[in-house]
C-alpha cells in the first residue's frame, strides 16, 4: 500500500507538473519577453538569459514608443484606464439591474418569467459579429457611437446574462422559509431582500461580478467596431503596436502583462469564490 | 385574538393540498393540527401567516378579514420545522428581529432579548451564529424568535420534531406553560399523538387536505372519527379484528374465536353489517381461564415500552393481538393464556369505508366532523 501511495504521490505530481507548465509557460515567457528588447527576443536560437531592461515598461507607460526609425505616440496608458472604467462601470450597472432581476426570477414565479430569462441568456448564443452591424448603424444614428454610455450599455449583453444566471442560482439556495421567517418578524418585502437576500447571496454576488468583470475586460470585438481611438480599451489598443516598421514584441509583451495585471489579481484573490460561484450557477441555473 | 379559518382551499398546479378547511380557534386556546406529513399542516401555517394565498375561502384574525395583508402585518409569532434561523446573524439578533421591526428602541430590545434567552436558557449562547448553536439551542433560538414580538397569534410548525428525545421530553413539559403565559391563541403542528394529547385544548386532526376531526384530546383518543386516526393515536396501536355485529334476546354482540364478546345495545341499527372491532391494547386484559367469555389466545413475544409492558398474541384464527399492561405487573408466560377483552372501550368502524360506526345516543352530539 505504501508503495503505491508514494507512486501515486510521484505520478500526480509529475501531472500537475505538467499541467501548470502547459498553462503557465506562455504567461512566464511573456513575462520574460517584457523585459527584452525586441533584438534578444529574436535572436535565434533563442536563450533564458539575457539583460532585463525596463524600456518597454517606460515607453508604455509615457506613451512614446521608440522605433528604429522614428518615435511614435501610443495611448496605453488611457487605454488601461478606458478597459477600467468600461469594466467597473458595465458591472456596477449589470449589478444594479441584474441583481434584483436575478431575485424577481428566483422568487417571484410570474407568467412569462422562464421565457424572459431565457431570452436574456440567448443574448449570448448569437455571434458578436452578427449584433455589430445594425448595431453600429443604431448607435450611429442616435448618437451613441463612439460614447462610454453606447458601450457600457452594449457590454450589458456580456454581463447581464452571466450575472443574472449565477445570482439567480444563489437566490434559489436560499430556503425560502428564512425570508419568510423575516417577513413574519414584521419586516417589509425591500427589507427582507436587503436584511437577509442579499447578505446571504454575497458570495454568488461577488463571484458573477468578478467573471463578469473578467468578461468585459476582456471584450475585443465590441470595443473594436464602436470606440475610437481615445475610447478603445487596452484589447483594441494592443493593435497599435503592429506597426509599419514591424511587430514590437517587447512592448507587446509589457502590454500583456500590464493589463492582465488587474484580472490575474482579482482571480488569484478571489478564486474561492469564483469556483463555488460557478458551480452552484451549474447546478442551480 | 380569535382565529377563524372558513373553508381554506389551496392547490399546487394540479395536486390539492388544502380542500375546505375550516377550523376556530378562540382567543388563548391552542389547537393542536395534528396529521400524517404530506397532510397540509404547514401549508395550513403558511396561509395564516400570509406567505402564500389561498384559492379560495377566508381567514379571519380577531373577526377582521385579512385576506391580501403582508405577513409582517398580521402579527403572528411562527416557528418553523427546520428552524429557519437567519444564517449570518447571531442568536441575538435572530431573537432581536420582530423587536426591531417594531422599531424598539436599542434598551427595549436589550431587555427583551435578554429575558427570553434566560427563560428559554440560551442566555449564554446569544453571540453564537446558529451554525454554532447545537440543534436544541437552535430550537429553542427559534421558539424564542417567534415569542419575542409578543404576536397574539403563535404558529408553531412541529417545533419538537428536530431536536433529540431527552430535549423534547423536557419542552413537552416546559412548553403549555410557556404558552399559556404568553396568553396567545396557539396552533401547534405536530405528528406525535402524545405531544397533540398533551398540548392542545382542542386537537383536529387533518389529512390528504381535510379536517377528519376536531375534538378535545379525550373525544379524539375514545372515539376517533375512523381507522386511520384510531390507528394514529396511541401507542401500541389500537387492535382491528374483523368482526360481524350480531343480535340476539340479550343484546348485541360480535364472537371473537367462538367467544361472546357483549357490546353496547345502541348499535344495532348495525347488525349484520362486516365490521372492524378496534380495541386499544390496554383494554386487552389476561385473565384466568376460568373467567366467562375469556377468549384463548397463544403469546407470541412480550415487548418492555417505557411504562408498560405489551404482549403480541394470536388468536385461534392467527389473528395478531397486542395487550399492554403496566410494566412490573405479572404476565403471561410464552404460550397459550386467555384474555378478557373489554367491550365498554371499544370502537366499531365500517370495514368498507373505515368511517366510525356512532352507537345511537350519540348520533348528533356533533363532535365529529
Amino acid at each position: 500500500m505504501q508503495t503505491t501511495s508514494t507512486l501515486e504521490s510521484v505520478l500526480r505530481g509529475i501531472a500537475i507538473t505538467a499541467i501548470i507548465l502547459f498553462f503557465m509557460f506562455p504567461i512566464l515567457w511573456i513575462f520574460l519577453m517584457s523585459f527584452q528588447t525586441n533584438e534578444t527576443i529574436l535572436r535565434v536560437p533563442p536563450s533564458l538569459f539575457f539583460e532585463p531592461t525596463l524600456t518597454n515598461y517606460r515607453s508604455l507607460i509615457s506613451g512614446k514608443l521608440e522605433g528604429s526609425t522614428a518615435t511614435l505616440e501610443i495611448r496605453f496608458m488611457s487605454n488601461l484606464y478606458n478597459s477600467l472604467f468600461l469594466s467597473v462601470t458595465s458591472v456596477t450597472v449589470g449589478l444594479i439591474l441584474g441583481v434584483p432581476a436575478a431575485y424577481a426570477f428566483a422568487r417571484l414565479k410570474f407568467r412569462g418569467s422562464e421565457d424572459i430569462a431565457f431570452t436574456l441568456l440567448s443574448f449570448r448564443f448569437a455571434p458578436p459579429l452578427l449584433v455589430l452591424l445594425p448595431l453600429t448603424i443604431y448607435f450611429q444614428q442616435i448618437g451613441l457611437a463612439d460614447t462610454y454610455g453606447g458601450l457600457i450599455w452594449v457590454y450589458q449583453l456580456i454581463v447581464l446574462p452571466l450575472i443574472l444566471w449565477i445570482v439567480r442560482g444563489y437566490f434559489e439556495d436560499i430556503p425560502a422559509d428564512i425570508e419568510y421567517a423575516y417577513r413574519i418578524a414584521g419586516h417589509g418585502f425591500w427589507a427582507t431582500f436587503r436584511k437577509i437576500a442579499l447578505p446571504l447571496a454575497g458570495p454568488g454576488i461577488a463571484a458573477a461580478g468578478l467573471l463578469a468583470f473578467i468578461f468585459a475586460w476582456n471584450n475585443f470585438i465590441f470595443a473594436l467596431v464602436l470606440a475610437s481611438a481615445d475610447k478603445q480599451p487596452v484589447t483594441v489598443g494592443a493593435l497599435a503596436f503592429i506597426t509599419a516598421s514591424g511587430i514590437n514584441y517587447g512592448q507587446i509583451a509589457a502590454g500583456i502583462m500590464l493589463s492582465i495585471a488587474p484580472t490575474f489579481a482579482l482571480a488569484l484573490y478571489a478564486q474561492r469564490y469564483l469556483v463555488e460561484g460557478l458551480s452552484l450557477g451549474a447546478v442551480k441555473g | 385574538m380569535s382565529l377563524e379559518l372558513t373553508n381554506l382551499s389551496k392547490s399546487f398546479k394540479h395536486d390539492t393540498v388544502l380542500d375546505g378547511v375550516s377550523l376556530q380557534v378562540p382567543e388563548g386556546k391552542t389547537l393542536v393540527l395534528f396529521g400524517p406529513s404530506g397532510a397540509g399542516k404547514t401549508v395550513l401555517l403558511r396561509l395564516i401567516a400570509g406567505v402564500i394565498e389561498p384559492d379560495n375561502g377566508q381567514i379571519k384574525i380577531s373577526g377582521i378579514d385579512v385576506d391580501g395583508a403582508e405577513p409582517e402585518d398580521r402579527n403572528i409569532g411562527m416557528a418553523f420545522q427546520n428552524f429557519a434561523l437567519f444564517p449570518h446573524m447571531d442568536a441575538h439578533a435572530n431573537i432581536a428581529a420582530p423587536l426591531t421591526a417594531q422599531r424598539k428602541d436599542q434598551s427595549a430590545i436589550q431587555s427583551g432579548v435578554q429575558a427570553l434567552a434566560k427563560l428559554l436558557k440560551i442566555d449564554h449562547v446569544l453571540g453564537h451564529k446558529p451554525k454554532e448553536l447545537s440543534n436544541g439551542q437552535k430550537q429553542r433560538t427559534a421558539l424564542a424568535r417567534a415569542l419575542a414580538g409578543k404576536p397574539k397569534i403563535l404558529l408553531l410548525d412541529d417545533p419538537l420534531r428536530n431536536v433529540d428525545a431527552k430535549l423534547r421530553f423536557e419542552m413537552r413539559l416546559e412548553l403549555p406553560r410557556l404558552l399559556s403565559d404568553q396568553n396567545a391563541t396557539v396552533i401547534y403542528v405536530t405528528q406525535d399523538y402524545k405531544e397533540a394529547m398533551a398540548f392542545g385544548d382542542e386537537i383536529a386532526v387533518i389529512n390528504d387536505g381535510i379536517v377528519q376531526q376536531i375534538g378535545t384530546p379525550e373525544d379524539i383518543y375514545l372515539t376517533p372519527a375512523n381507522v386511520e386516526i384510531a390507528r394514529l393515536f396511541g401507542d401500541p396501536v389500537i387492535n382491528f379484528l374483523d368482526v360481524t355485529l350480531q343480535k340476539d334476546a340479550t343484546g348485541v354482540f360480535v364472537l371473537i374465536s367462538d367467544k361472546r364478546i357483549d357490546l353496547d345495545a345502541n348499535y344495532s341499527h348495525a347488525i349484520g353489517n362486516e365490521c372492524t372491532l378496534g380495541i386499544r391494547p390496554e383494554s386487552v386484559l389476561f385473565v384466568n381461564q376460568d373467567h366467562e367469555n375469556a377468549v384463548p389466545v397463544t403469546v407470541e413475544a412480550e415487548t418492555p415500552l417505557n411504562e408498560k409492558t405489551v404482549n403480541l398474541c394470536l388468536t385461534a384464527r392467527g389473528r395478531e393481538i397486542m395487550a399492554s399492561r403496566p410494566a412490573g405487573t405479572d404476565g403471561p408466560e410464552n404460550g397459550p393464556a386467555f384474555v378478557n377483552i373489554e367491550a365498554a372501550n371499544a370502537v366499531i368502524f365500517d370495514k368498507q369505508t373505515g368511517v366510525r360506526i356512532e352507537s345511537e345516543q350519540s348520533t348528533g352530539e356533533g363532535n365529529v366532523t
